[in-house]
């Protein structure tokens, strides 16, 4: 009956009033029903309408992505959801701050590949850097594999963001 | 009109009027006192006060299932709230209209651990549609409209409006509920008519059709169960329904097959797993009536009306989706069906309603009658020839009274049976049956119950007697937890673990404490005597104990796990052996 069990990574994209607990009912529905979020953002996008969108990576089988969809654009705060995987090529996004520390050729070599990945420097110590990353989700995960060769102490991410590509909009 | 102002309390009076509510189901505490003054200082709003607030909410689903209108509860903070919980996820599965409010402690202690402060938003999130916090008194009045509109718009289900006792005090200004334009939340009714034209033309084709309906009938109105009747005569196909769809077609048709499922009928089931068109409208493939999964109607296609798009290919992936309203649905298909001068192929038909015929000729709803004991399907056969041609609504609790309740009474109206289906929620039936009789004060109001599950909420007579609800308490007493001891006598090794109903009180006794009337029936012989005099006691609640035989299982059985042709029809069916070990987790 379940006519594929192939595991799909969909970003999905959900325009929800920016109310209170509305990111509580996301999550909630993700955990409650077993689902999958690989990666999720919020913010505020429109402050005249308190309108934020959300970005989230979830997999699943096409019966399960169907369904949750289906189930996020039945919470009562959500205006739409767009399944970006689905709907054509888009662009995916994400920022990433990662510190390394360390002297002498490692650091030489950290700030080397930092170039080649046209990663900014926005702190330095005489012993540490942190870099300002934007790139693909590949892109980062490559970067910070890679520094995790050269002293890294720490990484943070946003989270993917994501939008569809041509003239069209939410 | 001039701007009003009004505390908060008299907004909630108001907005409540404008919605038309006449009856509250509630219980008062520190959180909500501005709303009980507010209460008192009028008399358009009658409240019922409850004895437990779980019970408020079945009330008020009692009062909303068999009115069709949204049934209100009001309870205070903390434990109030949390007592209604189970009330509101029993809403919540089976698709009820509710709009429950709650005290909340004042806005500048949420947060605090103040006294009978609870995350009531966040409890209650998974266990309703929709909830608000009001935290300014402002928006009070459109919140509580919104309420009501989420509350009965689309897949009914119940909202909660958090209320801090400070908005209840503070000044507001009152709005009407104008036509609520809700920002985002606008269910699909009407159909995609190309969908529906793709179903009239598989319909048509149909060798072994089924319908298989459910709750979504219901609460469409009676508009979609008549419409649905005029559909299932128009192409003399077979029906058969959900638990929840009991009494959208009306049971003495002759093209009723009984409910299907779990412990449906032999030939509903059958039918099922046969069929090559099955024409779902509102029912959602839950696991009670699909079995496994993949082998559920095996060789069908099948069509699917709901208004919950998310109900659609959940369970079951389905051949021709329709996201709408039952009725909308129902209109458009038989008016295409007329158009296009539609008929059933005559001939596949009649060879499939043979096979149905020998089917039914199973009789699978049979029992082994004995003069020594009162078997629980006799007292409800005698209690469906006494309710015959009378106004009745049934309310049941949940176990084996409540299969052998939708397996033995006639429902021939929707809106007519009150039973916890998707939650299975054991002390739903006595303030499910208040909350019936409320609504209908001159009816008959049966809760058939279990003598556990009676216990559940019998504090609940208080409320009956108090507010002139004469209900009946119908109670098949076999001494067990009877579902319990079913299961494990078919799967557990008859190791009977707790499901023995020990120090029971005596129930006619503990009526007549509550001034009620008492009565009971042992012997075979007393059951229709026992039965008149029930009906005939209309100016005070009766509760009636009919000790049955402790023994009985409920049959027909589909054990866990396994397709609808795996039916057990009685004793002589080994359960344990047709149950695969895969089956035994399910419950
Ligand atoms: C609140 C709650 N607790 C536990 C259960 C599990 N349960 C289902 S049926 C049942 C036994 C009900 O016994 P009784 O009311 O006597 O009905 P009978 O099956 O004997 O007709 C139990 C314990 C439940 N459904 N609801
Ligand atoms: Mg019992």
């Amino acid at each position: 009956m379940v006519n594929n069990d192939t595991i799909e990574k969909h970003t999905i994209a959900v325009l929800v009033d920016n109310e209170p607990g509305v990111l509580a009912r996301v999550i909630g529905l993700f955990s409650g029903r077993g689902y999958n979020i690989e990666s999720l953002t919020v913010a505020e996008v429109n402050n005249a309408d308190h309108l934020s969108r959300i970005t989230l990576v979830t997999s699943g089988t096409r019966m399960v992505v169907e369904q949750i969809k289906a189930q996020l654009d039945r919470l009562v705060p959500v205006h739409r959801v767009k399944d970006l995987t689905d709907e054509g090529p888009s662009v995916e996004r994400e920022l990433a701050l990662v510190k390394v520390a360390g002297r002498g050729e490692q650091r030489i070599e950290a700030l080397r590949l930092a170039d080649i990945f046209k990663a900014k420097v926005v702190d330095a110590t005489l012993t540490s850097f942190i870099f300002e990353l934007t790139g693909t989700p590949a892109e980062v995960d490559d970067f910070v594999g890679l520094m995790a060769q050269l002293g890294l102490v720490e990484a943070s991410r946003t989270g993917v963001v994501a939008m569809s590509k041509g003239p069209g909009g939410f | 009109m001039p701007e009003q102002k009004l505390t908060g309390a008299q907004i909630v009076i108001k907005a409540l009027k404008d919605q038309g509510v006449d009856i509250i189901f509630g219980y008062p505490g520190g959180a909500v006192l501005p709303i009980y003054d507010a209460l008192f200082q009028q008399n358009d709003l009658r409240h019922i006060l409850v004895r437990h607030e779980q019970a408020a909410v079945h009330a008020a689903e009692g009062y909303a299932r068999s009115t069709g209108k949204v049934g209100v509860v009001l309870v205070t903070s903390g434990p109030g709230a949390t007592n209604a919980v189970t009330g509101l996820l029993d809403a919540l599965c089976d698709s009820i209209p509710i709009v429950c409010l709650c005290g909340q402690v004042p806005t500048h202690l949420i947060g605090n651990d103040a006294f009978q402060e609870a995350d009531t938003t966040g409890i209650t999130r998974p266990c309703t549609k929709h909830n608000y916090l009001v935290k300014d008194v402002n928006n009070l009045a459109r919140t509580l409209h919104e309420a009501f509109y989420v509350a009965r718009s689309g897949r009914p289900g119940p909202v909660v409006v958090d209320l801090p006792k400070d908005v209840q005090f503070a000044d507001g200004t009152y709005v009407p509920p104008v036509e609520v334009k809700h920002k985002t939340y606008r269910p699909q009714v009407k159909p995609d008519i190309a969908r529906i034209e793709e179903a009239v033309e598989l319909i048509a084709q149909a060798k072994r059709p089924i319908f298989y309906t459910g709750g979504g009938v219901v609460n469409s109105g009676p508009i979609a169960a008549k419409l649905l009747t005029q559909f299932v005569k128009m192409t003399g196909f077979p029906i058969t329904s959900t638990l929840m769809g009991l009494g959208a077609y009306p049971a003495s048709e002759p093209h009723w097959l009984g409910m299907l499922g779990m412990h449906g009928t032999y030939e509903a089931n059958l039918a099922m797993y046969h069929c090559d068109v099955m024409i779902n409208i509102g029912a959602r493939f839950d696991d009670r009536v699909t079995g496994k999964l993949s082998e559920f109607a095996p060789g069908s296609k099948k069509i699917h009306i709901d208004i919950d798009p998310s109900s659609i290919n959940k369970n079951v992936a389905v051949d021709v989706p329709i996201v709408g309203d039952c009725a909308h649905a129902l209109e458009d298909m038989i008016r295409i069906w007329k158009a296009r001068q539609k008929r059933a192929d005559q001939g596949a038909l009649a060879d499939w309603w043979n096979q149905i015929r020998k089917w039914q000729a199973r009789n699978c709803l049979n029992y082994s009658r004995t003069e020594s004991v009162i078997k629980p399907q006799y007292a409800l056969e005698r209690l469906r020839e006494s309710l015959r041609g009378k106004d009745f609504y049934i309310a049941t609790e949940v176990g084996q009274h409540q299969m052998w309740a939708a397996q033995f009474l006639p429902f021939e109206a929707p809106n007519r049976w009150l039973t916890s289906g998707g939650l299975g929620t054991m002390g739903y039936g006595l303030p499910a049956a208040i909350g019936a009789q409320i609504a209908h004060p001159e009816a008959i109001c049966v809760d058939v119950a279990g003598e556990a599950s009676i216990l559940m909420n019998i504090q609940e007579l208080g409320t009956a007697v108090q507010f002139r609800a004469p209900v009946k308490v119908f109670i098949l007493n076999n001494q067990y937890m009877g579902m319990v001891r079913q299961w494990q006598e078919l799967l557990h090794g008859s190791r009977y673990s707790q499901s023995y109903s020990e120090a029971l009180p005596d129930f006619v006794k503990l009526a007549e404490s509550w001034h009620c009337a008492g009565l009971r029936a042992t012997k075979v012989g007393e059951v229709d005597d026992v039965i008149a005099e029930m009906l005939s006691i209309n100016d005070r609640p009766v509760v009636v104990d009919i000790a049955v035989d402790p023994k009985e299982n409920c049959f027909p059985m589909i054990p866990g796990g396994k397709a609808h042709n795996h039916i057990l029809l009685g004793p002589e069916d080994n359960v344990s052996e047709a149950t695969p070990e895969d089956g035994m987790v399910l419950v």
